[in-house]
């Protein structure tokens, strides 16, 4: 599928990016080969810099020289692109527009909020962790009985919310509370054990599972700009 | 050919349904326009939009979509015409990612400067610098951010086409400048004279009655 001539894809990211995870899973769910590249975050490359001058940040795919940001624009031009294994229900416009609509919640309602419960503390973090579990209770909803929220197969939504089932366990362990209980969300507790035996989840997972819990505790710490330097 | 039905739930004041009718005029789409009133919401808001229970909702022959730019893209896929996003893919790509630029930061940090007084004003002020000067360099050249025509990323910026403007004389506030800021200014008249967003500005002072009580209780504050 595509043009003539050599595709190049490259994609910029860092190990214990949840950003960076999911277009690797995209990829991989669409066959496509790529070069990855690690960046240290606490030292970005000029190239980092120059690909992606709005935000800085990873991850970036890098196709045939021009350089794209952001993960669910990413994910999006990844789909647009190679239109095998599809994510988004392909004839269905309103179909696509809910799972936009669910990827948005997933993003600004859960993951940002999770960010803050691992970096807060006190009052604020408390507010956060009020706020995660009504996000989990209205996924849960959501969800309501399915494999995937994209019905039998993995879809855009299982993709954004997919990081949740590495990270989330990690983060409680590391802030100290609870956010996820399988009692109170059943349908997601499915859900979790069906996203993580995926091939493409469970391939990539060690030495993730290893490392995560230290640097999380880390950037609780000391924020990510005030990571002390590596050990050598 | 089946009967479309198309409703749009919105409040008055509000950019992001601005940006919606803008997408619908530019379709050449038939709706029919529901006010909500936001301090007392309808059943029917409710009913479409369970999870934010906020407006922008477009209802398409009885089913829902909500969040602004989601129903635009949604329009744009439904709808042949006026195409408000590009065709390329890597087009399609910067569009979207300049609209949620617009969103996720641009939006917050220019309120925000607008707003700021004392110690957090000239912080503000200069993180909102900061962001508008990526938009004023993404401008440069062009008469749109889509080009020759408005397209996704021009509908997005639209509190910065209109209620910036008003915000900043209703406050005094001297944030996008034409000497800062030459090519989003210039942007600012075009985008305003496009007939597909002129139909939709809100009256200004009704928007500065609504601005009023905000900026009385702001100055009240500062004198103390």
């Amino acid at each position: 599928m595509g043009g003539v001539g050599e595709e190049k894809v490259e994609l910029i990211g860092f190990w214990g990016s949840p950003f960076v995870k999911r277009v690797k899973w995209v990829l991989k769910m669409k066959g496509i080969e790529y070069e990855y590249v690690e960046e240290d975050l606490r030292n970005k490359s000029e190239r980092l810099l120059s690909l992606n001058p709005v935000s800085n940040r990873v991850p970036v795919l890098v196709h045939n020289g021009k350089p794209i940001a952001e993960s669910l624009v990413i994910i999006e031009y990844i789909e647009e692109t190679w239109q095998h294994n599809p994510l988004l229900p392909v004839d269905d416009p309103f179909q696509r527009a809910t799972a936009r609509f669910w990827a948005k919640f997933v993003e600004d309602k859960f993951t940002e909020v999770v960010r803050k419960v691992l970096r807060l503390k006190g009052d604020q973090q408390e507010e956060a962790v009020k706020q995660a579990i009504e996000a989990l209770d209205v996924l849960e909803g959501e969800l309501n009985g399915k494999k995937f929220f994209g019905g039998d197969k993995v879809g855009l939504v299982d993709i954004v919310l997919g990081w949740a089932t590495i990270w989330v366990g990690v983060i409680e362990e590391v802030s100290n509370v609870k956010l996820f209980e399988s009692e109170k969300h059943p349908s997601l507790a499915c859900w979790m054990e069906n996203f993580i035996e995926l091939p493409m989840v469970k391939e990539d997972l060690p030495p993730l599972r290893d490392q995560l819990p230290d640097y999380l505790h880390k950037i609780r710490k000391y924020g990510p700009s005030l990571l002390p330097p590596p050990q050598e | 050919m089946s009967e479309e039905e198309v409703k749009l739930i919105g409040a008055w004041g509000s950019p992001y349904i601005r940006r919606v009718e803008t997408a619908l005029k530019l379709k050449g789409i038939k709706y029919e326009y529901i006010e909500e009133d936001l301090s007392n919401k309808s059943p029917l808001l409710l009913q479409y939009n369970p999870v934010h229970k906020r407006v922008p909702v477009l209802v398409h022959n009885g089913k829902p979509i909500a969040e602004s730019l989601v129903i635009i893209e949604y329009i744009d896929e439904t709808w042949d015409g006026y195409a408000i996003l590009p065709q390329d893919p890597y087009e399609r790509a910067m569009a979207r990612l300049w609209a949620s630029f617009i969103d996720d930061k641009c939006m917050d940090a220019t309120w925000k400067a607008c707003w700021s007084r004392g110690e957090d004003e000239k912080k503000a002020k200069e993180e909102a610098w900061e962001l508008l000067e990526k938009l004023e360099n993404e401008l440069k050249g062009k008469k749109f951010f889509g080009g020759e025509r408005i397209g996704l990323v021009d509908i997005a910026a639209n509190f910065k086409g209109y209620w910036l403007g008003v915000t900043q004389e209703a406050l005094g506030v001297e944030l996008v400048t034409e000497e800062k800021f030459p090519s989003l200014c210039k942007w600012m008249d075009d985008f305003m004279n496009c007939s597909e967003v002129k139909e939709f500005l809100p009256p200004k002072d009704r928007l500065l009655d609504f601005l009023r009580p905000g900026i009385e209780a702001m100055s009240a504050a500062s004198k103390n």
